[in-house]
């Protein structure tokens, strides 16, 4: 394809991503402006909505409780997937093709057939409001995903890897930790992120087991964002730059790592 | 290998597993039997009410119309959001296939929707929304709906297709070029049936995510106007958590999950029927 080509497609992509740069322009843009109509481009570009959403809104703490809880949930995913996607690439696990299969198919239930029951034992358990709460919801759908990737991506590893550590004198658990691991680096990255984005993003359990500004995620606090008589745009539009850049951010970096593992795994959004 | 060796890695094997199984068992699957559970009972907590009802919840739920409501307004948000997302995504995954030098730049201008929460989405269409007033028209709302959820989502299926793609030999494109096919029928011929097992796996995630969705419509729409956009998940979750009518609400959300447990089932076959033919 010629480079000019090449370019329109480019400008196409770049218009249809194109709503998160307006929006980034709305956060900076004075509300003055924007109640004059000034909806396009900020002739005063101005911090000022930053500064409302950092000092008079519950965002701040919501994005601590956003990190936390997301990199938790991270850690936790990661380790426990990684381990159990382990025993289920190269160990003898009785009746494991029903098990794969069983753990892809909890992949596809949806959050609302459990958050009822789910509701009432964390409540049962004094764990509502808590990022606890959050974070094993996090987990439990973060899980299935994890072991179900990790294992594909341990699978397709050579096993000389590991006899050569067996002949060394090694166990299985020092060759899970010393050649494994390292040699599945990507792999586990990319889960990572993948985990990382879900749990950031994830509304339906941060909504319904938080209560207060104690436990609510960013995309908690974005959703139920103040505005008393009439929105306020230019600090919606500063507190979505905000709860969008942690993501952003982390694609970002890991964009090589992100593209490779979705596009081995096939992951669900 | 001797058994001794044998039993120690099926002990090692299921340390390893116990703990995410574990997870699974307790926040996944003893939460959906005590769904079920509670779906056959009326259990309204604010006023002290717990009692078993038997099926009395999925019989009202057949005959009331708020329910036919929300499950035609499920499958249109979903029949729609998916078919418009697997014909723009074939078309983001072809451009991309041909793209050399800025090839990475496309990917992370295609990630830059899909990363972000839902929320934010939500909230990014509504401010392009406020000047037209879409949102609170009975008939403009779901597609303003659908047109959000097309946003975020197509390019999971532009990178899921775009894989699929660069791992089909270029030879076989120009093999037809050289017997004379055009771009569209060799479009026809080769590409679209090489890509149709991976449309049909990447259709059926997106299904699944569109039948369960909640965040997008929950905070752009809420389910209205008129409950114009009231989905099955918002109508099992204003039972579950806002009328307080929890059985009432579980019942809903089993039929959602009978739902997903129905196309993921002719999904799969659809698959197979496909595998079969190639």
């Amino acid at each position: 394809m010629s480079h000019r080509r090449e370019l329109l497609v480019l400008l196409a992509l770049a218009v249809y991503a194109s709503p998160v740069a307006w929006q980034l322009l709305t956060s900076i843009t004075p509300s003055e402006e924007l109640q004059q109509g000034a909806r396009l481009w900020p002739s005063h570009p101005t911090l000022a909505s930053y500064a409302v959403v950092f000092t008079q809104s519950p965002l701040p703490r919501a994005l601590v409780n956003s990190i936390g809880i997301a990199l938790t949930t991270t850690l936790l995913g990661t380790v426990l997937g990684t381990l159990g996607a382990y025993a289920l690439a190269r160990l003898a696990v009785p009746g494991r093709r029903a098990l794969v299969l069983g753990i892809l198919m909890t992949t596809a239930l949806p959050a609302i057939a459990t958050v009822g029951p789910l509701y009432l034992t964390m409540r049962a358990l004094g764990l509502r409001d808590t990022w606890g709460a959050v974070i094993i919801a996090h987990t439990s759908i973060a899980l299935p995903l994890m072991l179900w990737l990790m294992a594909r991506f341990l699978r397709a590893l050579p096993r000389e890897l590991e006899d050569a550590a067996f002949v060394d004198g090694a166990g299985r658990l020092q060759a899970l930790r010393h050649v494994v691991v390292p040699a599945a680096a990507p792999g586990i990255a990319s889960a990572a992120v993948v985990t990382f984005l879900l749990s950031w993003n994830e509304f339906l359990f941060a909504y319904t087991f938080t209560a207060t500004e104690a436990s609510r995620t960013a995309p908690v606090a974005l959703a139920l964002f103040p505005g008393v008589f009439e929105i306020p745009w230019a600090d919606v539009a500063a507190a979505s730059v905000l709860t969008s850049a942690p993501p952003i951010l982390v694609v970002a970096l890991l964009q090589r790592a992100l593209v490779r593992g979705l596009l081995a795994g096939g992951v669900r959004e | 290998m001797t058994s001794g060796a044998d039993r120690a890695e099926r002990r090692l094997a299921a340390v390893l597993l116990a703990p995410a199984l574990a997870v699974l068992a307790s926040v996944t699957l003893y939460p959906l039997a005590q769904a079920l559970v509670l779906s056959l009972e009326r259990r309204v907590p604010v006023f002290g009410i717990d009692e078993f009802v038997g099926l009395r919840h999925y019989a009202f739920l057949l005959r009331d119309p708020a329910f036919a409501n929300a499950l035609r307004v499920t499958v249109v948000f979903t029949v729609a959001s998916v078919a418009l997302e697997v014909i723009l995504g074939v078309a983001a995954a072809l451009a991309l296939a041909t793209m050399r030098r800025w090839r990475a730049a496309g990917i992370g201008l295609l990630l830059l929707p899909w990363c972000l929460p839902g929320v934010v989405t939500a909230r990014i269409f509504e401010w392009l929304y406020e000047p037209t007033g879409w949102l609170g028209i009975p008939g403009r709302a779901l597609p303003a709906l659908i047109v959000a959820d097309v946003w975020r989502t197509t390019p999971f299926l532009a990178l899921f297709a775009y894989a699929r793609l660069i791992s089909i030999p270029p030879a076989i494109g120009e093999a037809a070029a050289v017997d004379g096919a055009g771009w569209l029928a060799t479009f026809r011929t080769i590409t679209l049936p090489l890509l149709a097992p991976v449309l049909l796996t990447a259709a059926l995630f997106r299904t699944l995510d569109a039948l369960r969705a909640f965040d997008l419509m929950y905070v752009l729409t809420g389910g209205g106007p008129a409950a114009t956009t009231e989905t099955l998940t918002l109508y099992a979750y204003r039972h579950l958590f806002q009328t307080l009518q929890l059985g009432l609400g579980a019942a809903a959300a089993v039929l959602v999950l009978v739902i997903v447990a129905l196309v993921a089932w002719a999904h799969v076959h659809a698959l197979d029927a496909t595998e079969a033919r190639t």
